[in-house]
């Protein structure tokens, strides 16, 4: 259930894409996971894909999280994933929630998006969904 | 206090932390106040309505909020959903739009013409608007970060198809406080912010008097976390704080407080939201009357659209949110708003369909049609638990206004991030409730369809080409207009800006010349820079 004592604490980057306003639900995401002892890195609004990677390997994160709610994932996520991986950033966890339709979800795994996380998931599952894969290679 | 009542089995307290008994009588009524505050429709402080026959003189305005791809995409939905009996139109712009980004811009890729219609110059409003009566259907433009740019658009286009501008009906949300507690589309600071919205108060009272510039919305911030009375009681904060300005610039109160208008939400208890909205009438006349010295009946006037609930609508069993459309409609009529728009069933998925807009639209034309809703005004006045909820959420509202107040006042709050600090804590809260069970949610934590069906929603499909379009017609009206008239009228709205001065008529200049709303509020940032977002929890 919990991390052992002498666990270097999770670090996620939790980041808005694009220029969607809707926050409630990655605030709502980020307290739940430091309330799970996670770190939190939350971006706040209008990252652009380039600020997004930046902030990763800066912030040295253990999870690249993205929480989009007005349509664009698709576009947005196909943009980060080169600048993700040119930043030696592959190894990361990418996980992304949000109002994600079902018919999209195979584009995003194949972009590399372990966890997708659409409208009704629960913090439960992803804070277990980020302990169970974090750090876990593919 | 009645320990004469039966116990009635555990707790009940509503969302705005009032306990809620078992019965009402007239004891209870009086012990919260009585019907001091109660008086007759259409007469201060308007608890039971701001006019004496309400619905039976004319029913509310229906207003489905509509927009998507561009301006001839949005052109023909305006024209089905009128054709279906429609009586006002509520405008959706895309993103880029909302941020004052042009469709051309980096920023814009992927995002134009998604969430709402794209807009880049006049020349979208004219096809946007086309063959629509503006005296017959009033307009409402949900933009608030660029608002000052799309009023001026939106008077220029109508007073370029012959409309009198004085007599011209209309409202834009305009609302750029609440864009920092929740929704995020702000673009400059909050000091500037909040002095282009004076400044279209100013303007619109001197030259277009008929119309609403501002929309304050509770609405928003509701959704980010705040209770019901929160929601009442921010929202009139922040309308006292644009007032504030206002007033400093000499226009008297009576000149404009009768074009504010408010935009709630209502979702949650049916009687909570009831209550809230016949407080907050008998509230908002008191403080314009008490504080403000107004004496116009209508500028003390709390008009409102209401009838939207994003929150409380599911993505899981999505044709529910249908039932709870037909009962937020139903609060709404119950409430005495002037306009309803109705959330439709398919918007946790998608952009909604014309199918779904339409039933939306029936909803509140049965109500009307079927149900007696526009028999008798304000229906629910008198009953012991409607009065008495009345009275206590509106001691409620007045204590956060006060705390709000004693804590420096709702733009710092905002300023400094506190509110949204606040409202976030309470969403995650919520969120923990609904996870545990605490708070009941059909179809999400009780009574769940055993397999996940496929819920049959239409989704949407953005077109690529559509935005490649607007791009394009972007780049004719560059090619086409005066550049030396657009240079000179970039530079008016920059000077203005510069020297302090109202910025509208310089804006209205510029949109007439086919400026763009990019070029635009470039002009105006070079001024006044961007706002920096306090990320705070």
């Amino acid at each position: 259930m919990t991390d052992t004592v002498q666990a270097k604490p999770i670090r996620v980057v939790l980041g808005k894409p694009g220029l969607d306003g809707h926050d409630q639900g990655a605030k709502v995401v980020a307290r739940a996971l430091m309330a799970a002892g996670m770190e939190v890195i939350y971006t706040g609004l209008r990252q652009t894909p380039e600020a997004i990677a930046r902030i990763a390997l800066e912030e040295d994160a253990d999870v690249i999280a993205l929480s989009s709610m007005a349509g664009s994932h698709l576009n947005f996520c196909q943009k980060l994933k080169p600048l993700l991986d040119a930043a030696g950033l592959d190894d990361k966890l990418w996980i992304i929630g949000g109002n994600l339709p079902r018919q999209d979800h195979d584009a995003l795994r194949a972009l590399g998006f372990k966890g997708i996380f659409a409208t009704g998931a629960r913090l439960d599952d992803i804070t277990a969904f980020i302990r169970g894969n974090v750090g876990v290679h593919q | 206090m009645n320990d004469r009542l039966p116990a009635g089995g555990a707790p009940v307290i509503n969302e705005s932390g009032i306990p809620i008994q078992p019965l009402y009588t007239e004891a209870d009524l009086e012990a919260s106040g009585g019907t001091a505050m109660l008086g007759r429709p259409g007469e201060y402080p308007f608890t039971r309505g701001i006019h004496p026959l309400m619905y039976r003189k004319q029913p509310w305005t229906m207003r489905q909020y509509t927009g998507f791809g561009n301006a001839a995409d949005t052109n023909a939905r305006f024209k089905y959903l009128i054709a279906n009996g429609q009586t006002g139109l509520n405008v959706a712009f895309d993103l880029p739009t909302q941020c004052g980004l042009d469709s051309d811009d980096p920023l814009a890729d992927g995002e134009v013409g998604r969430v709402g219609m794209a807009i880049d110059t006049l020349r979208d409003f004219e096809i946007a608007f086309e063959g629509i009566d503006l005296d017959r259907i009033t307009v409402s433009l949900t933009i608030n970060g660029a608002a000052a740019i799309l009023i001026a658009m939106y008077l220029a286009m109508a007073e370029r198809r012959g409309f009198d501008v004085r007599a011209l009906r209309g409202t834009a949300q305009n609302d750029i406080l609440k864009e920092f507690i929740g929704r995020g589309t702000w673009i400059f600071p909050v000091e500037p912010s909040v002095k282009l919205v004076v400044d279209t108060i100013e303007y619109c009272a001197a030259h277009a008097p008929k119309y609403s510039p501002v929309s304050v919305c509770g609405y928003h911030i509701r959704e980010s976390g705040a209770n019901p009375a929160q929601e009442m009681a921010y929202a009139f904060c922040i309308a006292r704080a644009y007032a504030d300005e206002v007033l400093r610039r000499g226009v008297p109160i009576d000149e404009f407080a009768g074009r504010l208008s408010f935009n709630f939400n209502i979702f949650g208890n049916l009687f909570e939201q009831v209550a809230k909205f016949r407080a907050g009438r008998a509230l908002w006349a008191k403080i314009v009357h008490d504080e403000y010295g107004a004496t116009k009946p209508g500028s003390m006037w709390m008009r409102m659209i209401a009838g939207g609930g994003g929150s409380g609508l599911t993505f899981e069993q999505p044709e529910l949110n249908i039932v709870r459309g037909a009962y937020y409609a139903l609060i709404s009529a119950l409430s005495g708003a002037q306009t309803m728009a109705l959330c439709c069933y398919d918007e946790a998925y998608t952009i909604p369909s014309e199918h779904a807009q339409r039933i939306s639209l029936r909803t509140m034309q049965l109500l009307i049609e079927e149900m007696g809703l526009t028999d008798t005004v304000d229906p629910l006045g008198g009953s012991y638990y409607v009065e008495t909820l009345t009275n206590q959420m509106r001691a409620e509202m007045e204590r956060i206004i006060a705390d709000v107040d004693a804590r420096g006042g709702i733009v710092a709050l905002v300023g400094d991030g506190s509110i949204q600090a606040q409202v976030s804590a309470q969403a995650y809260a919520r969120q923990m409730d609904l996870e545990a069970g605490r708070l009941r949610k059909v179809g999400v934590n009780c009574y769940r369809a055993d397999a996940e069906e496929d819920p049959k929603v239409e989704l949407h499909s953005y077109d690529e080409t559509d935005a490649a379009a607007q791009v394009a017609r972007l780049a004719e009206v560059r090619r086409t207009r005066d550049p030396a008239a657009v240079a000179a009228a970039l530079e008016g709205v920059r000077r203005a800006a510069a020297e302090g001065v109202n910025t509208m008529p310089a804006i209205v200049t510029a949109v007439k010349a086919y400026a763009s709303v990019g070029e635009i509020t470039a002009a105006l940032t070079a001024v006044y820079g961007r706002y920096r977002e306090p990320v705070k929890f």
